[in-house]
């Protein structure tokens, strides 16, 4: 781990001092922003965790934990919305147990994740399964491809 | 082929077309006739995968293609010469495109969007090249204020203006960024620009560049598009190896260089000023203006900002000139604007519209009217920022004047359809929630005055409104437009209050009688099963996540209110239409 932070705190220096980048390429190697990271960060730059949490908190696209094995993305855009994008979700949200604000499976198996448009309007309702695009859809064939990846 | 083409499938079909062109021995001279080459948004994307042949001077088009179809479109059409009729482009076709003016899409979906020299072949880069050989600055400047192009990012500011103020501003140093956030849920204008033609951008950003005597430019483009990301890279590196970007581009003694900077998911980067603190590295929070970014923008320095759709204009006004550009639109808004159509429209889709076009042209003739047979209730355009134009208003012109004069704006270009089936609340409550979730905390009004008016709308949606909410919503939002730090809340109260003007019944209806008419807000529909209609067949029951339905077989079956969630299970998987939602 030491020398992937190594080479993002070089690339930091290199860069004038970028903490959006250096986020983006942390979470690029881990898939999150590991709490050591930041720690490892704070003490090589001399800059308080606070500031990185600051930046890491503001932007939807930072997580400061680990995702699930599969990810799912639904579309909550407006196009997507007339179109019953809400019922999606909430029957995935059902049928993996997850409250109305949690995202990640206890088990780690699934994450959830809602986003603003992703540019697949005209296919409204938009649901991505581990980066394959459902569009035009409808709860039933969502939730049967997730019993599908459970079963797995 | 744009995103949505490759979510249909576009990937195989053009690997299946690789493969069927060289596996059944089509000659090298056909295969160069139809080089299948991978195009952006050809614009009906609803239709995808759409591919177009051309052979000689005459284009066939095929819809929904499959990669499974490749194999007997390349043997009878190809091979045997007779096009597959029933997988053709039918009617809505040509009129989908028939009422469009194309400008800046007009190479978009035609060339092939990672090669620059395809872009070259169609006159790419040559306005470039003239205007840093043979052209003062002022000149360009002039030229884009004679065209009256307004920014295509929102606020509609003269573009040429902006350049002015930007190279009069005194400084050495001096930036170009293009806005390519595009927050707006629910439209992707700027992605099928970047995705299909990343070169007009780029060309744009130079010409704007040179204007400005700007040495740096950057594009701040959101995670969320990889694919116009790679595009982007690909074009940037493709230009820099030509020598178009870089030290002494195209031979003249100016340097350019562009950077990307990837959004990192904040609506309200969009903003100017949090843009600029976001490209810095900070949290993209936005601070009062004046000093304006043309003064004081990226690290302090002159900074001009302007939208992909803007900037891609620019190369194709220099080449065809700046009255041509203005013969299109009104007096006011000149040229074409592109528009993300979608809803629930029969043709959804990117189109492309002189300004002042009416909304009944794009509704009606562009995008094929409502599905289904439905009604039509109003258009939302502006997004978050914008408001509902009523079905009533259709022949109101689409420019920056008129939308404005209706409550509505031309934003973005978003322009989503909404039917007799959407609850006019539940819209305002979605976009408030939307700009409540985005507000970046700085200021009070925007903060917790978007909290409030959210909470409101809920109240209402559930059942609980107060004879008074309407006007408290009212002056509520008077208070956040007048105080709000930027545009974000500025303006959003405006969906909010466009619906009130237009949907006041539907308010009413919600806070007075405690009914959605359009049938949408749970809290206010309840569920049961007719006795009569039910034939006990235990779908409901299998379907019901809550447990709320009890029945035995040939009993009818019942729904218990205390567990009912109304997450409308029961009414959707019901065969004999016994479940009743009222
Ligand atoms: C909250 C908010 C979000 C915005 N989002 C965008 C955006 O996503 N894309 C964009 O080009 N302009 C956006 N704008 C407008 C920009 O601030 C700016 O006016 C525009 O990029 C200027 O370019 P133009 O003159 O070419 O339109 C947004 C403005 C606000 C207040
Ligand atoms: S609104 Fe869902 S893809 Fe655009």
């Amino acid at each position: 781990m030491n020398d992937t932070l190594d080479k993002i705190v070089a690339d930091y220096r290199d860069n004038g001092g970028n903490v959006i980048s250096l986020l983006q390429e942390t979470q690029e190697a881990f898939g999150y922003i590991p709490r050591e990271a930041v720690d490892y960060f704070s003490a090589q730059l001399g800059i308080a965790p606070s500031r990185f949490y600051g930046v890491a908190t503001f932007y939807s696209q930072f997580r400061l934990n680990p995702t699930g094995k599969n990810k799912i993305i639904a579309c909550c855009g407006t196009a997507c919305h007339v179109r019953g994008a809400e019922r999606i979700l909430s029957g995935i949200k059902r049928e993996l147990s997850l409250a109305e604000e949690e995202e990640t499976t206890q088990d780690k198996e699934f994450t959830v994740e809602k986003v603003a448009c992703l540019g697949f309007c005209s296919f409204a309702p938009v649901v991505l399964i581990n980066g394959e695009v459902h569009g035009k859809t409808n709860a039933d064939p969502i939730l049967k491809e997730i019993r599908k990846l459970k079963n797995k | 082929m744009g995103p949505a083409g490759i979510a249909a499938g576009g990937k195989h079909v053009l690997e299946s077309f690789k493969e069927a062109l060289s596996g059944t021995g089509i000659t090298a001279s056909l295969k160069e006739n139809c080089s299948s080459h991978q195009v952006g948004c050809l614009g009906l994307c609803a239709r995808d995968v759409l591919v177009e042949i051309h052979q000689g001077g005459t284009k066939t088009v095929y819809q929904y293609v499959k990669a499974d179809m490749v194999r007997r479109i390349v043997d009878e059409h190809l091979v045997g010469g007779t096009p597959v009729k029933e997988w053709l482009v039918d009617g809505a076709y040509d009129a989908f495109y028939k009422k469009q003016v194309k400008v800046v899409l007009s190479d978009v979906g035609r060339i092939d969007p990672e090669e620059i020299s395809a872009y070259e072949a169609v006159g790419g880069y040559e306005a470039a090249k003239e205007v840093l050989h043979s052209w003062y600055p002022e000149e360009v400047i002039e030229e884009i204020k004679m065209s009256g192009i307004r920014g295509r990012g929102g606020a509609g500011f003269p573009t040429g203006l902006k350049w002015e103020l930007g190279r009069k501003a005194p400084g050495e140093t001096k930036y170009i960024v293009c806005n390519a956030d595009e927050g707006d849920p629910g439209a992707f204008m700027d992605r099928a620009v970047i995705e299909g033609n990343a070169h007009a951008v780029i060309e744009g950003m130079i010409i704007g560049a040179y204007a400005l005597c700007a040495h740096h430019g950057y594009v701040y483009i959101r995670a969320e598009y990889p694919l116009a990301v790679e595009r982007l890279k690909r074009a940037i590196s493709q230009a820099t190896a030509k020598g178009y970007l870089g030290k002494k581009i195209f031979g003249c003694d100016f340097d350019l260089e562009i950077k990307i900077k990837l959004g990192a998911g904040a609506f309200v980067c969009g903003e100017e000023t949090a843009l600029i603190a976001s490209i810095e590295g900070q949290r993209g929070q936005p601070r009062a203006k004046p000093p304006f970014p043309v003064n004081k923008g990226l690290w302090q320095k002159p900074t001009v900002i302007n939208n992909v759709e803007t900037l891609a204009n620019i190369p194709y006004i220099i080449r065809r000139g700046c009255a041509w550009y203005a013969s299109y639109g009104t007096e006011k808004s000149r040229g074409t604007k592109v528009f993300a159509l979608t809803g629930k429209i029969k043709n959804p889709g990117l189109i492309e519209v002189p300004m002042g076009i009416t909304l009944r042209e794009i509704i009606e003739d562009i995008g094929g009217g409502i599905e289904n047979g439905k009604q039509l209730k109003a258009v939302q355009t502006g997004g978050p920022s914008g408001g509902c134009i009523p079905a009533n208003k259709l022949d109101l012109n689409v420019d920056y004047e008129s939308l404005a004069k209706a409550g509505s704006i031309v934003g973005s270009g978003g322009m989503i359809v909404l039917d007799e089936d959407d609850c006019m609340v539940n819209v305002a409550k979605y976009f408030v929630q939307f700009t409540q979730s985005e507000s970046c905390g700085k200021c009070v009004p925007c903060r917790v005055g978007t909290k409030r008016l959210l909470e409101t709308l809920e109240r209402i949606c559930k059942g609980h409104g107060r004879s008074n909410d309407i006007e408290r919503l009212e002056k509520l939002s008077a208070g956040i437009k007048a105080t709000s730090l930027c545009g974000l809340g500025q303006t959003a109260p405006n969906p909010i209050l466009s619906t009130i003007r237009y949907f006041r019944d539907e308010f009413e209806a919600h806070i007075r009688d405690k009914k959605c008419p359009a049938k949408v807000c749970k809290g206010l529909l309840t569920y049961s099963i007719s006795e009569k209609k039910c034939k006990a067949c235990g779908a409901c029951l299998r379907a019901c996540p809550s447990g709320a339905i009890t029945g035995e077989k040939k009993t009818p079956h019942k729904i218990d209110q205390a567990k009912c969630i109304k997450c409308g299970s029961c009414f959707e998987v019901c065969k004999f239409g016994s479940v009743e939602r009222n």
